[in-house]
């Protein structure tokens, strides 16, 4: 059963389609990863996800009901987070109250105080920072930062998190601890759609791969699909 | 011996408090009119400070309105004084001020940084214009004669919408919604996207800072006796209140106390002492400020406790 679903999701900037007419379903419980050269409309097509942008046209279903034309907040709290590519952590504030500011707006129903300040130490732990709590967030590494993004957004309860290149500028070190996170939180019954450029960590952990290029998307399939498409091959390499 | 020095140090900051709220409250009896004047004044400037920094300092949006939202209050009281008792005007001048406060945040919230500190700065401009053209067009005169209130009562007043005013900032400042307008100074999108209703959020407590100006504007113009558009929306107030706000510091509540009760302080003095000379001195301190203490007298005051703290640390 699909958890979102897109339906001719459209996004001119100017004369420009950034992501045209694309059509897309992520099924529950699934990791399913984003690809493109650059430019392609990857991150677009995630701000139309999360109510940063406004298809025209084009519709966007989240758990059979339609989010398209919501504004951002509404849709963390039916369920969707994100991180971004360029982090947008708070930078002044401790690393806890980075996260505590997700666990106590994002969800559809506000915790109690302590429950949300348990559960966001909890995450701060899970995500490997519970050394740095008290921290203020701009003296992370951006590893680090990366980090404490995954985990406001996981503060949210999310059913669907979007991953915005989670592992760009990580060493491999970091990028196969960024991975490790990846998959315990789809172990957690959390859907992940995660746009990356680093080929190893797609590959092995996607279950489903969806190209885009020049806002079309022009694959779909596993990774061996995606990897033996003549179609992606042209788009990277050029014909 | 630590958990003494705790309590000692929890009960220090009521108690100092309690102390000058005494202090103040009894001001009248002791007090010589001069004194009770001036100290209006100063509240006055703590007070619009106060409200703005409610706003502008944690979400970052520079608002150069409390000048529109203070001569609310004064119109208000100019023009209903005569006719109902002076709680409802207040009442009503703090109403309609976070009214007009709840229209433009409505409108233009969503636009940030310069533009939205241009548009409020333009908003006071409008409206002293609009209410010039009607009383001319309309009234027949300029300005209008406002009901006199003596000193002591003024004074009190102002004393007790300070003290709500503080209760409100703390309160903001502890509670979640604290929390959320400090994330959008820090960063907009990333808190609407953590499920902070940012557009909502920033509108009301833009309306709360406005209804304290308003509640200000309506009390002092007791004091004034006659009051005309020029007077009553002065952008020199709006300037004022962000410079205060910068000279005291806006990390504590009380930077914004402190800075604005000596600015206040200093004007007076500089407007008796050298009338000739207050503007080009002002300039000056103001220069001084920005350029040497850009955190304003709480950062000064952080960095002596760090450093003091650091001491303590190294030689243990």
């Amino acid at each position: 059963m699909p958890i979102l679903e897109g339906e001719g999701v459209t996004k001119y900037f100017g004369g420009l389609a950034a992501v045209s007419d694309v059509n897309f379903s992520v099924d529950r419980g699934e990791l399913v990863g984003l690809i493109g050269p650059n430019g392609a409309g990857k991150t677009t097509l995630f701000n139309l996800i999360s109510g940063a942008l406004v298809p025209k046209p084009g519709t966007i279903i989240f758990n059979t009901e339609k989010i398209t034309g919501l504004k951002p907040h509404r849709i963390c709290k039916k369920g969707i987070a994100r991180t971004f590519q360029s982090v947008k952590i708070f930078p002044e504030m401790p690393v806890i109250a980075n996260v505590l500011l997700g666990s106590t707006f994002g969800r559809s129903t506000t915790p109690s105080t302590t429950d949300a300040e348990g559960e966001s130490a909890g995450l701060i732990a899970f995500v490997g920072l519970i050394d740095l709590i008290e921290e203020p967030a701009k003296n992370l590494t951006l590893a680090n930062r990366k980090r404490l993004e995954l985990a406001r957004a996981l503060a949210t309860k999310p059913q669907l998190l979007l991953l915005d290149e989670m592992m760009a500028g990580l060493n491999p070190t970091e990028v196969a601890e960024a991975m490790d996170l990846v998959t315990m939180i789809r172990f957690m019954g959390i859907t992940v759609f995660m746009i990356e450029h680093v080929m190893k960590a797609i590959m092995n952990v996607c279950d489903r791969i969806m190209v885009l290029h020049h806002g079309r998307m022009i694959a779909e399939g596993t990774p061996q699909e995606i990897t033996n498409s003549k179609a992606v091959i042209d788009a990277y390499l050029g014909e | 011996m630590k958990i003494s020095d705790l309590n000692f140090k929890k009960l220090w900051v009521p108690s100092v408090l309690l102390v000058i709220l005494g202090l103040l409250s009894t001001l009248t009896l002791y007090a010589s009119t001069y004194s009770v004047i001036l100290i209006t004044s100063i509240l006055m400037y703590i007070i619009l400070t106060v409200s703005w920094v409610i706003f502008s300092a944690p979400t970052r949006y520079i608002s150069l309105a409390p000048a529109a939202f203070f001569g609310i209050g004064i119109y208000t009281s100019a023009t209903l004084g005569t006719e109902l008792p002076l709680v409802l005007v207040i009442l009503i001048g703090a109403l309609l001020s976070s009214c007009l406060a709840l229209l433009i945040g409505g409108l233009t919230l969503r636009l940030r940084g310069i533009y939205f500190t241009v548009f409020t700065f333009g908003l006071v401009e409008l409206i002293k214009h609009l209410l010039l053209w009607y009383e001319i067009k309309f009234t027949g005169t300029r300005g209008r004669f406002v009901i006199l209130v003596d000193n002591n009562t003024i004074y009190h007043t102002m004393l007790i919408i300070l003290v709500v005013l503080l209760i409100t900032a703390y309160l903001i400042r502890r509670s979640k919604y604290g929390l959320a307008l400090w994330s959008i100074g820090e960063f907009e999108d990333a808190a609407s996207h953590s499920g902070v209703n940012v557009n909502a959020l920033k509108t009301i407590t833009f309306a709360v800072s406005a209804s304290f100006m308003g509640a200000t504007g309506a009390i002092m113009a007791t004091r004034w006796t006659y009051v005309d558009p020029y007077i009553a929306f002065k952008a020199l107030y709006s300037f004022m209140v962000v410079l205060m706000a910068a000279f005291g510091g806006m990390g504590q509540l009380y930077g914004p106390v402190v800075g604005a009760a000596i600015f206040a302080y200093l004007e007076e003095i500089l407007i008796t002492k050298f009338p000739y000379y207050y503007m080009l001195s002002f300039g000056i301190i103001l220069l001084v400020v920005i350029l040497f203490i850009p955190d304003g007298l709480v950062g000064v005051i952080e960095d002596w406790q760090e450093k003091r703290e650091g001491k303590q640390n190294a030689n243990p």
